[in-house]
């Protein structure tokens, strides 16, 4: 493109509305993060190292298997290969959004990803489905989970988990059931199933026997083949 | 190669950590400003999209107590017949609860 014409107008009142939709399931982050904090320390990582990794690395699963690497020396390759095995579903995250990316200022769009996580990026991805564009949840939902991380590892690091056993209370299934009901309350065309029976399947055999956390990579991809063959009737 | 656990240590390790996080956030977009944006490339990244999730729930269903099947088939059960997010993920953990208490 020569001529640089940026579409897309971030909406302050609806980046503060989208904060306020996502405050609801950043509760569960502020646990969640409690949980870190206090793996954190128990591996030996002062307060305010757990609170620098997660305000900076803001990615919650490969933050837990990092820590969890962690001695009185740490490999930097097999860590770095972990993190980033781990997180790479991101690449494939915020490759779906570059359709309403591109229509942003550069500053602003590599701005608003710096707060890409699965929660924010599950709402924007499924409303894209149903036409609508709406990167204000990635920015205003995105600092409402950032917060939420950083507020739950604070408490982590003071005050210990904060609750004794979050499993006996389906709390880690929280993200699970969130993501899934993103799913499932997109479209439903036969289309979309196939890629989802495919992606299942590749996911599953990636799961049990490819190298550990690629399978959310391999099952999405393979997913996506089914789109690059089999596209949708344009809506008459 | 190792580094140690002092202070300077893991402030290197977390620095570290944020690059390469920070390479996946970015490098799917810049992957996609090098491609033209087919009807057959938008496809594909559509039906990707969707499929992330997929990938991330259905391995948590096969590899989960029956905590976590309840859990995610609740949810979708409730999703299907309702069709409202939130009260169905409130039933899917309800149900995880449920399940546990009675394991």
């Amino acid at each position: 493109m020569s001529v640089a014409s940026y579409s897309y107008q971030l909406q302050p009142a609806r980046v503060r509305l989208e904060f306020v939709r996502l405050l609801p399931i950043s509760l569960f982050v502020v646990a969640f993060g409690a949980a870190f904090g206090l793996a954190a320390t128990q591996k030996g990582l002062e307060p305010l190292q757990a609170l620098l990794m997660s305000a900076a690395v803001f990615a919650g699963a490969s933050q837990f298997a990092a820590v969890d690497m962690w001695g009185a020396e740490v490999s930097v390759l097999p860590m770095i290969a972990v993190v980033f095995a781990i997180n790479s579903r991101h690449l494939l995250m915020g490759a779906s959004l570059y359709p309403m990316l591109k229509d942003l200022p550069p500053r602003q769009r590599y701005g608003v990803l710096l707060l890409l996580t699965d929660a924010n990026w599950a709402v924007s991805a499924q409303e894209y489905q149903s036409g609508r564009r709406n990167l204000e949840v990635i920015l205003g939902g995105g600092l409402a989970l950032w917060l939420a991380w950083i507020l739950g590892t604070l408490m982590g690091v003071y005050f210990g988990g904060l609750l004794q056993d979050p499993q006996s209370l389906g709390l880690d299934m929280v993200l699970g059931c969130f993501l899934l009901a993103m799913a499932l309350g997109g479209s439903k065309s036969p289309r979309v199933l196939t890629a989802w029976s495919v992606a299942a399947a590749a996911s599953l055999a990636a799961y049990w026997y490819l190298p550990p956390h690629t399978h959310v990579v391999v099952g999405a991809l393979a997913g996506g083949v089914v789109g690059l063959f089999w596209l949708e009737r344009k809506p008459a | 190669m190792t580094i140690e656990t002092t202070t300077s240590g893991i402030l290197l390790l977390i620095a570290i950590m944020t690059v390469v996080t920070l390479a996946t956030r970015y490098g799917g977009v810049l992957a996609m400003s090098f491609v033209r944006i087919s009807p057959r490339v938008e496809s594909f990244i559509n039906t990707m999209a969707s499929s992330v999730l997929i990938a991330i729930v259905v391995p948590m269903a096969f590899e989960g107590d029956a905590g976590a099947r309840a859990a995610l088939g609740t949810t979708a059960l409730a999703m299907l017949v309702l069709r409202k997010p939130l009260p169905s993920i409130a039933a899917g953990i309800a149900a995880a609860a449920a399940v546990r208490y009675l394991a």
